[in-house]
């Protein structure tokens, strides 16, 4: 049963990111989730939205970014959609190989997926959604993808 | 709150007291800027006292790493001192504590960096 929701259109700036952040651990603290908890599904959330606003949208100004925040009785799902050109999958390297290490870049998604329960993934030609998903009562042991 | 740094010399090592968030746009550029000039003067010993460093993103972890790599590269050295239990923790699953030479007390770290 849902019990609150809320959907924001924000513009492709360094603000939404912050917005997003804010409004992202303001609702998770709402929810009953303690400070360790609130900081990594808003680090998360602002990864997502870095991802949206710099990689997706590329800062275009006739683009936008879809924030929705859903709470749930077991859950908070936290969706953001982009209109860029869609991520490939395919091209996130890992982190954490020897010769990614030193790389300055691409950590955003690993972080998301280390701090939330579910990361869903859905790229398209029209932009990409990811949706972020952490369990109320923490029932989920570790970070799980469903990409499609 | 943004980012602010402010620089000290001892024994020839800059100390760069660091404090706020180290995040996409300001802070990181705040750091590149301030490690930037640093090197330019011919300073090659850095310590980045992360101690009032409250958090860093992925943008500001490959700040870090910038930093870390374009200061090795003109034959210097940086380390860390002083991180909270959550940049710690973000060093530590992105493997990059063993990476960084990371020290919590500010005479051992400045020794460390030899003569």
């Amino acid at each position: 049963m849902t019990e609150h929701r809320v959907s924001y259109t924000l513009d492709s700036t360094l603000e939404t990111v912050d917005s997003a952040e804010q409004t992202a651990s303001r609702i998770a603290a709402e929810a009953g989730f303690d400070d360790d908890e609130v900081m990594r599904i808003a680090m998360a959330v602002r990864e997502a939205a870095v991802n949206a606003v710099l990689h997706g949208n590329a800062y275009d100004p006739g683009k936008k970014v879809k924030l929705d925040i859903e709470r749930t009785n077991y859950d908070l799902v936290i969706t953001i959609c982009d209109q860029g050109k869609g991520l490939d999958l395919n091209k996130i390297p890992d982190p954490l190989a020897p010769e990614n290490l030193l790389k300055t870049s691409g950590r955003g998604i690993f972080l998301i997926r280390s701090f939330m329960d579910e990361v869903h993934i859905r790229p398209s030609h029209t932009g990409t959604e990811i949706k972020l998903v952490k369990h109320v009562h923490g029932t989920a042991a570790g970070g799980k993808e469903a990409s499609q | 709150m943004s980012m602010k740094t402010s620089t000290r010399q001892i024994d020839g090592v800059a100390i760069v007291d660091c404090s706020g968030r180290i995040t996409l746009g300001e802070g990181s550029i705040t750091l590149r800027d301030t490690v930037r000039e640093l090197l330019s003067k011919g300073n090659k010993k850095i310590l980045l006292n992360l101690g009032d460093v409250n958090y860093i993103d992925s943008s500001g972890i490959g700040e870090l790493v910038s930093a870390f790599t374009t200061v090795r590269n003109q034959g210097g050295d940086l380390k860390l001192l002083n991180l909270t239990k959550k940049v710690h923790d973000l060093l530590q699953i992105t493997k990059l504590y063993t990476v960084f030479d990371v020290k919590d007390d500010e005479a051992t770290a400045v020794k460390a960096f030899g003569k």
